[in-house]
């Protein structure tokens, strides 16, 4: 679990395209990864089920795509993550690689376990989403880089992105894991 | 101009408005569970600090603990289970925090015992590290779920950082027709406002029949609310409120209580409170639901067919391809008929004694045995829950139908523990997530239902209307 506070005014790396509306946290990392007392190892199981679920039918998941290996951001659609309350859920994402999202909405725990962990999560509209998704399976070896700061999205397509204002403050400012905060009151 | 419950109780709460525009809230109670825990333990531990409130934490073992006699054994079979409920055990201890484990008397799903102890009550600030801590709204609290690292600032500091929610008031007008229950309602609820709909949101429920449901009613009501993208729901208190927390453990004694009462009774939303958006729902159309799908939206009433991809918005349609896929059905099927291979009644949703009871009803009312080909959990919330049902011998009825009675805990509902759907196996269940996997199985299916649905189911081996079976 991260403690400290570094500044994050943007995250810079290659992209992921997920598609799919309402991605639980149960798909996101299986119950039966939760029995563990630490979050040690469970990047490797993020989306275990789909995974194979895909391979099964001999198709194949973004995560297990050798050209998505190393990326950094994962666009998504509406209400990713919803479902249980799991921080092994962006622990799994953040294990794996993920550093920032952007998608079309999140749902509420999630976004706000995302924040403790400084996973910027970022607001696109539903046709912005599609035109940064598009652009990411055309060329998967782009640099994308999510700028907190000016609130963008810049690569092939550069798109406005927002967030609520707290937790944009909370980045800017090094204080999304609010603990030590919290303490001095 | 009037406010609202949310609105007084979280004013109430705020230690102080944080640089970044956030709110740091103070959190009255804390409860806390085995798998969400560890981590936030280990954290407070690396950075040398105590539980700042161990007389407002109290925690239990629900998620992995095995519902068979046998299997409860110590050491457990699962070494990773028994490495958690270790932990926990340990963490309680050094913190002097009261943990509730096997045979205390007070063991069970979090959200079951919380309230049944009293510690829940009107107008408090509620946190665990658990989605379905909406269900402790239904006493007027605002209870929210939250993620490992919240649970850390919680044990660290007894607060919280949050924003500000809207608050949309849902009324459920009229009564609601026999064989229709509060889950019922809430299934109804989602499919209408969607499993996104209540992002940014808290749920106040109001309307008649929200007003006479009771307590156990109303928590399976706030229980879903996370399932409509809620983070929190609540119900304004009332006598029935008060009623059910009197001469509870926890609950306030002698002039405490009339003064508590006074209290609680201001909370509740004013007359001319306004909110920020107000939906109302005709309880009395409401037929007994049942999902069909991978989220909890995905619901019809029994007597429905599975709708057509041309039913949903063009954005909708890819995740209705994806259900239809996944839980191998067709629209146009009637949901009515659908075979089940496995019933469970239980959960943080539908095990509480009420639920129980209803259902013990159903199976003396509908008659008849599981057939053999099915099988059916019957999994108390709690261990007062257990010990009251089998006082009223409710154990008996279910055994002597051909119902397993199991041991309390969280169960089939997420299946941490051994208890596990198979393969394709379907499911007709009490709890509140019909997800793709959910159950234990990669590839298992379920259908979300209510208890006296869940034995009709059980009984009859497939789907079935329980206002067609005679008295409920
Ligand atoms: S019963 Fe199910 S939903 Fe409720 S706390 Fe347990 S696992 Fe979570």
């Amino acid at each position: 679990m991260t403690t400290a506070n570094a500044i994050l005014a943007s995250v810079a790396g290659r992209a992921v395209p997920l598609r799919g509306n309402d991605i639980d946290t149960d798909r996101i990392i299986p119950a039966r990864y939760l029995r563990t007392v630490t979050f040690d190892g469970i990047g490797e199981h993020a989306f275990e089920d789909d995974r194979r679920g895909l391979k099964a039918k001999g198709e194949t998941h973004p995560f297990d795509k050798p050209e998505y290996q190393g990326g950094k951001l994962l666009f998504a659609n509406k209400n990713f993550g919803c479902g249980s309350s799991r921080e092994h859920a962006p622990q799994s994402l953040m294990r794996w690689g993920i550093s920032g999202i952007v998608g079309e909405s999140f749902a509420e725990i999630f976004f706000g376990n995302c924040v403790s962990l400084g996973i910027p999560c970022a607001v696109v509209d539903e046709a912005a989403i599609a035109k940064i998704q598009a652009a990411a399976e055309k060329d998967p070896s782009a640099e994308w880089t999510l700028d907190v700061e000016k609130s963008e999205l810049r690569g092939p397509v550069t798109v406005p992105v927002s967030f609520p204002d707290g937790p944009r403050q909370q980045f800017l400012t090094g204080k999304w894991n609010p603990m030590s905060e919290l303490l001095s009151h | 101009m009037g406010q609202n419950l949310y609105q007084k109780v979280f004013d109430r709460h705020v230690v102080t408005r944080l640089p970044s525009g956030q709110y740091q809230v103070l959190i009255g109670l804390h409860l806390v569970h085995e798998v969400t825990s560890p981590q936030a333990f280990a954290l407070l531990r690396e950075r040398g600090l105590k539980v700042k409130f161990p007389h407002r934490t109290f925690a239990t073992v629900d998620h992995i603990i095995p519902t068979e006699i046998r299997d409860r054994q110590r050491p457990l079979a699962d070494a990773m289970a028994e490495e958690m409920l270790q932990a926990i055990e340990k963490n309680t201890k050094d913190n002097d925090v009261a943990f509730f484990g096997a045979k205390s008397g007070h063991q069970g799903v979090v959200h079951v015992i919380g309230p049944e102890l009293g510690l829940t009550q009107p107008g408090m600030t509620i946190a665990c590290g658990d989605s379905h801590t909406s269900t402790h709204g239904a006493f007027g609290a605002l209870a929210f779920g939250i993620g490992t690292s919240q649970v850390a600032d919680i044990l660290a500091t007894g607060t919280m950082t949050l924003g500000r929610l809207k608050v949309r008031r849902i009324k459920v007008t009229g009564k609601l027709q026999p064989g229709v229950y509060a889950k019922d309602v809430i299934l109804a609820i989602i499919r209408k406002l969607g499993v996104n709909g209540g992002v940014g949101y808290a749920y106040e429920y109001a309307g008649e029949a929200v007003e006479h449901m009771s307590m156990e009613e109303r928590m399976t009501l706030c229980n879903m609310s996370i399932e409509g993208g809620a983070r929190i729901g609540y119900v304004n208190p009332d006598e029935t409120t008060f009623t059910y927390l009197k001469g509870r453990e926890y609950s306030p004694k002698g002039a405490d209580w009339d003064k508590a009462v006074t209290w609680w009774k201001s909370l509740a939303s004013d007359v001319d409170a306004t909110f920020d958006d107000e939906v109302t729902i005709d309880g009395s159309s409401l037929a007994p639901h049942v999902t069909w799908g991978i989220t909890p939206a995905q619901s019809v009433g029994v007597d429905e067919n599975i709708p057509s991809e041309s039913d949903f918005a063009e954005g909708e349609r890819p995740l209705i391809r994806e259900a239809y896929e996944y839980m191998s059905f067709e629209a146009g099927q009637p949901m009515a008929g659908t075979p089940v291979d496995v019933v469970f009644i239980g959960s943080c949703t539908n095990g509480r004694l009420s639920d129980l009871q209803e259902a013990a009803k159903a199976v003396k009312a509908f008659g008849g045995h599981v057939p053999a080909n099915v099988r059916a959990l019957v999994v108390p919330g709690s261990e007062p829950v257990q010990k009251e049902a089998e006082a009223l011998g409710l154990d008996k009825v279910f055994t002597a139908a051909g119902f397993q009675w199991r041991e309390p805990g969280c169960s089939m509902c997420l299946a941490m523990n051994p208890d596990k759907l198979k393969n394709r196996e379907i499911s007709a269940s009490t709890s509140n997530r019909n997800f793709k996997g959910r159950q234990g199985s990669p590839s298992g299916r379920t259908l979300l239902v209510s208890p006296v649905m869940a034995v009709a189911a059980a009984l009859n081996g497939r789907i079935t209307d329980v206002r067609k079976l005679g008295k409920v």
